[in-house]
C-alpha cells in the first residue's frame, strides 16, 4: 500500500471528519481554489463545496472570531492560519475571547486553529515560528503538535471532535518528509493529552514533540552506536493537556531527563515540564533536568545562522552525554 | 496607447516632470525588472535562500508613486514595491545580498528579500504580517507632524492587506490625527489566489476612503506618469497639513504570488490580456511617441541598468554567509549579545559544579 505523508494525513483526517459530521467546515485564506500554500486542503473545495470550504479575506482575527460564533451555535469550524506566525494577529480573539468563553459563561467553542509552524526551512523570522508558549499560558486552550503521519491524522480528527478550542500546530518541515502506511481501517484516532514512547530506552529520556522528535531519534541512534547509551524518546503529542503520567513513568525508568524543543528557551514549554518533574518526581532524578531549545533570538534567515540558532541532533547528543555522565 | 506619434515636435512635458525625470522613471522601472530577472536566474540556481516575489507588470505603480516624494520623506514598501525602494536609493547590491543572505547584506543575513530599512535614505522595511506598516507609518508621520517638519510618509498596501485589522486601525488613526501620510493601495487583482472581489464587498477599493473621512483617488497603476501625478497631489496635500489620502492604483500581478506559485486559479485569457498592458512597454512607446526621449536615450538607460545590475551581482555572488558568531547579538541594546549558551554546553564535569562552595548543613 502507498505511504501517506504527514501532509496527506492531515488532509485525510479533515476530510474524514467532514464526511462524518456535516457541522465541520473550513475557514482560511486561499484554502479553496489554491488548497493553501502547502496544499493541505487541496481538493476539499471540489469535494465539499464553497459553503464548507470558505476562502476568507486576509483577516486572521475575523477568521477566529467568526469561527467562535459559529462554534457557539453548534458548528465545528477548522481555521487555517496561512503560516502559524500570523496567529499573532488573532491573539486577542483567541486568548481573551475563545479561551475564556466556557469558564465565563458556559459557552461551548469547539473550534480548531491549525497551520504550518516550525523552522529548518530557511523561512526567516516570520515563516518559522513555534508559538505554543504564547498560548500555553492561557487557560482554556488545548495544544497539539504531531510528529508522525499517524498522529497528524489521529490528532486532527480528535481535535475536531473535541468540545474545546484546540490549536493544532503542524510542522512544515515534516509535511512531505515524513510518511508511513496508514490503513483506512480501523479508523485512526489519537486521544488528546496522551504521549507516545517513540523509542524505548533505559539510560535517559528525551521529552520532546513535533519535528524535534526526529532529531531526538537521530541522536538516540547515534548514542546507541557510539556510546552504547539506551535513550528513550517520549513524544508528547499534546502539550495541553500534558501527559504528566507518561513523563513521570519514563523518568522512573531512566532517572535522567532532557527536554528538547525548537521554540526559544526563555518562557518555553521546557520550563513548565521541568517544574512539573520537580514537583512530581524529584526523588527519581539522578541528574538535573536539562533542556535544549532555540537560542533566545528571532529566527534568522541565513542558513548557518538558522542552523546555529535552532537545536540540532548534535546538541541533543552533547546534552545526553552530559546527563549520562552526571 | 499613444497613437500620437508626433511629427510636429515634442508634446509638452507632463506636469512638473522634466525630461531628466521622465528618463529616471524609465530607468527605475527597467532597473526593477532587470534586477528581478537576475534574481529569477539566481533562484533557479538555488542561490536565493528563500522565496522570490516578483513585481512583473507592477513596476510603474511603485516607481511612479515613490518618485512623487521629496528628500526627507519616508516610505514603507510591501513585497512588490522593490521599485519604490530603488527610487529611495536602495541598491541592486543590497537587494542581491539580502536575497542570498550574505554576511554583508543590510540585515547581515537575518532578514529576507526586501525586508530592510534605511531611515536616512527614507525607507522603512516591512515585516511579513500584512497591514502592520500602516500604523507604524502613522507613527512616523505623527512624528513629522509633532515636530513641525514638512515631511511626508507613504505606505503601500495590497488589496489583501486592506482586509487586516492593522490596516483599518492604522488608517483610522492616521485620518483622525491628520498626519501627513499617503496610503497607496496596489490593487493587482489578487492576494495570493484570492481575487479582489472576494477580499472586499466594496465596488472599488478606493470607496473605502469615504469611511475614514479621507479623500480617495484611483488611477491606472500601469501608467507611470498617472501614478506619479496622483501621488504627487496627495503628497502635496499631506505636506500642506491636509492629512492622509487613500490612492488606489489598478494594476495586475503577472507572476504568481511567489516563484513557486503556478497560478492555477487564474481565469483563462486574463494574464494574456494584461501582458498587452505592460507598463514599461507602454511608457517606452509614450516617451518616443511624444518626443520626450529618443531611442538612443532609452538604449543608454537600458545599458546603464544592465551594467549596474551585472556589476552588483559580480561583486557579491561569491560572498560568504554570515558567521555563526554573529547570530546572538543585537536582540537588545543592552546587553548587546545574548547570554552564553550555557544550556547547550554546560561547563566541565557536572558533579564539580558545587566545588569550592562551603558545605551545607
Ligand atoms: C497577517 C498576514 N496574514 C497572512 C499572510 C500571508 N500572505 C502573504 S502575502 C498574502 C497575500 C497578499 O496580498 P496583497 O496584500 O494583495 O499583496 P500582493 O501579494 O497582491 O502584492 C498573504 C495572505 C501575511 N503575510 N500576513
Amino acid at each position: 500500500m502507498a505511504e501517506t505523508t504527514y501532509l496527506e494525513a492531515i488532509r485525510q483526517g479533515i476530510a474524514e471528519e467532514m464526511e462524518r459530521d456535516p457541522r465541520v467546515f473550513l475557514l482560511g485564506e486561499d484554502i479553496g481554489a489554491l488548497g493553501g500554500p502547502f496544499r493541505v486542503t487541496e481538493g476539499l473545495l471540489d469535494r465539499f463545496g464553497p459553503t464548507r470550504v470558505i476562502d476568507t479575506p486576509v483577516s486572521e482575527l475575523a477568521i477566529v472570531g467568526a469561527a467562535a460564533g459559529a462554534a457557539h451555535m453548534g458548528l465545528r469550524p477548522v481555521c487555517e492560519m496561512q503560516f502559524i506566525d500570523f496567529i499573532a494577529c488573532a491573539y486577542d480573539m483567541i486568548t481573551n475571547y475563545v479561551a475564556t468563553a466556557r469558564y465565563r459563561g458556559g459557552l461551548s467553542t469547539p473550534l480548531v486553529i491549525r497551520g504550518p509552524s516550525g523552522g529548518y526551512v530557511r523561512g526567516g523570522p516570520f515563516h518559522s515560528q513555534n508559538p505554543e508558549a504564547a498560548f500555553l499560558h492561557t487557560p482554556g486552550l488545548k495544544l497539539v503538535c504531531p510528529a508522525t503521519a499517524r498522529d497528524a491524522k489521529g490528532l486532527i480528527k480528535s481535535a475536531i471532535r473535541d468540545d474545546d478550542p484546540v490549536l493544532y500546530f503542524e510542522h512544515k518541515y515534516l509535511y512531505r518528509r515524513v510518511k508511513e502506511d496508514l490503513p483506512a481501517d480501523p479508523e485512526i484516532l489519537v486521544p488528546l493529552g496522551s504521549a507516545r514512547v517513540a523509542r524505548a530506552g533505559h539510560h535517559l529520556t528525551v521529552v520532546t514533540w513535533s519535528a524535534m522528535v526526529w532529531k531526538a531519534l537521530e541522536a538516540a541512534e547515534r548514542l546507541d552506536r557510539e556510546d552504547g547509551l539506551s535513550v528513550e524518546v517520549l513524544d508528547l503529542r499534546s502539550l495541553v493537556p500534558l501527559d504528566d503520567a507518561a513523563i513521570v513513568a519514563s523518568l522512573q525508568r531512566t532517572n535522567r531527563v532532557l527536554i528538547a524543543h525548537e521554540d526559544t528557551r526563555t518562557g518555553g514549554m521546557a520550563g513548565e515540564i521541568a517544574a512539573r518533574i520537580n514537583e512530581l518526581a524529584f526523588e527519581w532524578l539522578d541528574a538535573p533536568v536539562r533542556r535544549v531549545c532555540a537560542h533566545d533570538v528571532p529566527l534568522p534567515y541565513a542558513p548557518p545562522l538558522e542552523d546555529y540558532i535552532l537545536p540540532q541532533a548534535e546538541d541533543l547528543v552533547a546534552a545526553c552525554r552530559w546527563l549520562a555522565n552526571y | 496607447m499613444p497613437s500620437s506619434r508626433s511629427t510636429a515636435g515634442p508634446q509638452p512635458l507632463p506636469t512638473d516632470l522634466s525630461a531628466t525625470d521622465l528618463l529616471a522613471l524609465y530607468y527605475y522601472m527597467r532597473l526593477t525588472r532587470v534586477l528581478e530577472e537576475r534574481l529569477v536566474a539566481l533562484h533557479r540556481q538555488g542561490k536565493v535562500v528563500g522565496g522570490l516575489f516578483r513585481s512583473l507588470g507592477q513596476e510603474a505603480d511603485a516607481v511612479g508613486s515613490a518618485y512623487a516624494l521629496e528628500p526627507g520623506d519616508m516610505l514603507s514598501p510591501l513585497i512588490r514595491n522593490l521599485g519604490s525602494m530603488l527610487v529611495q536609493g536602495a541598491t541592486p547590491l543590497e537587494v542581491f545580498r539580502q536575497y542570498m543572505a550574505k554576511a554583508e547584506s543590510p540585515t547581515a543575513g537575518r532578514e529576507l528579500n526586501i525586508h530592510f530599512s534605511d531611515l536616512e535614505r527614507g525607507f522603512l522595511g516591512q515585516v511579513s504580517s500584512l497591514g502592520t506598516m500602516v500604523p507604524v507609518m502613522a507613527g512616523i508621520t505623527l512624528y513629522f507632524k509633532l515636530t513641525d517638519q514638512p515631511r511626508v510618509g507613504l505606505v503601500y498596501v495590497g488589496d489583501g492587506a486592506m482586509s487586516t485589522g492593522a490596516f483599518h486601525e492604522g488608517l483610522n488613526f492616521a485620518a483622525v490625527q491628520r498626519v501627513p501620510l499617503v496610503v497607496v493601495c496596489e490593487n493587482n487583482g489578487y492576494a495570493y489566489s484570492t481575487p479582489t472581489r472576494m477580499q472586499t464587498a466594496a465596488a472599488r477599493l478606493v470607496d473605502k476612503a469615504a469611511g475614514y473621512g479621507l479623500p480617495g483617488v484611483r488611477a491606472d497603476g500601469n501608467d507611470v506618469v498617472a501614478t506619479y501625478e496622483v501621488t504627487r497631489e496627495a503628497v502635496t496635500r499631506a505636506r500642506a497639513g491636509g492629512g492622509p489620502t487613500l490612492i488606489e492604483l489598478v494594476t495586475y500581478r503577472r507572476k504568481g504570488h511567489a516563484e513557486h506559485d503556478d497560478q492555477r486559479y487564474l481565469p483563462a485569457g486574463e494574464l494574456e490580456a494584461w501582458e498587452q498592458n505592460d507598463p514599461i512597454a507602454r511608457y517606452r512607446d509614450r516617451l518616443i511617441g511624444a518626443g520626450w526621449a529618443g531611442v538612443e536615450d532609452l538604449g543608454r538607460e537600458d545599458a546603464r541598468v544592465e551594467t549596474e545590475v551585472d556589476g552588483a551581482l559580480a561583486r557579491c555572488i561569491d560572498e560568504p554567509f554570515p558567521a555563526i558568531g554573529t547570530a546572538l547579538s543585537g536582540v537588545f541594546a543592552d546587553p548587546p549579545a545574548a547570554e552564553p549558551e550555557w544550556y547547550r554546553a554546560l561547563p566541565g564535569a557536572p558533579s564539580d559544579r558545587r566545588a569550592g562552595e562551603p558545605p551545607h548543613g
